[in-house]
């Protein structure tokens, strides 16, 4: 049974090695996720949303859905500590 | 565990302050550096500071236990349920421009990108200020 763990530890880290080939260097401007939206966001983001912050407009409403769940995460997480540490039954 | 009148005097004078600005970061989200998840932590962070100087047992009569849960779930309720009246108004989940607000559509989506960093910081409010219920221990009760 360990062995099978090992066996996979040691093909996933092969595979990942293998992909990290593929992913653009660090800062790399021609990155694809340097090219696509983000030229969007900087030139519509203030006609679209009417809200000076470009980073909140991304954040809540652009990238909502996404805000969703990292506030979902906060609340599972406070839920989580929540039932494993509460003491006496307190609610 | 009661600390130095020091402490508790100038805890006293700085929580408001502290508060203040915790909305003041929330509400200016949208125009300056801030939003809801910063103005939630600095919110907690004033019941932090009266956990600290006054002890846990005064800062659970400030804001109990039981509240704290309430505005967990009120906050991502807040957050989901703007989502889903843009679905009732005909638009996406988010698509905040369906809102029917006598507003040109650019504004509406601001405002509510406002309520719904207000949502942000009433659950980052009240969870940070849960865990740190649960992670301390009552001196005077241990």
């Amino acid at each position: 049974m360990k062995i099978w763990a090992l066996v996979s530890v040691l093909l996933i880290g092969v595979l990942l090695l293998w992909a990290e080939g593929d992913i653009p260097a660090f800062g790399d401007p021609m990155a694809p996720s340097y090219n696509y939206v983000a030229d969007r966001y900087i030139s519509d983001a203030h006609n679209d949303t009417a809200t000076k912050n470009m980073v909140t407009a991304i954040l809540a409403d652009y990238r909502g859905y996404d805000t969703l769940g990292e506030l979902t995460v906060i609340f599972t997480a406070g839920v989580a500590v929540l039932l494993l540490l509460r003491r006496g039954g307190r609610l | 565990m009661k600390q130095d009148v020091v402490i508790r005097t100038v805890c006293r004078l700085v929580v408001p302050f502290i508060q203040l600005f915790a909305l003041y970061v929330i509400i200016h989200g949208a125009s300056s550096a801030g939003g809801g998840f910063q103005g939630g932590v600095i919110f907690a962070s004033s019941f932090i500071l009266i956990g600290i100087a006054f002890g846990i047992t005064d800062a659970r009569k400030r804001i109990s236990e039981k509240f704290t849960v309430l505005f967990s779930a009120t906050g991502l309720s807040i957050y989901a349920g703007i989502g889903i009246l843009c679905i009732i108004f005909g638009g996406n989940f988010l698509g905040y421009s369906f809102l029917p607000l006598p507003l040109p559509g650019p504004e509406i989506r601001g405002l509510a990108a406002e309520a719904v960093e207000i949502g942000i910081g009433i659950t980052v409010m009240a969870v940070m200020t849960s865990i740190f219920y649960d992670i301390a221990v009552d001196e005077e009760a241990a």
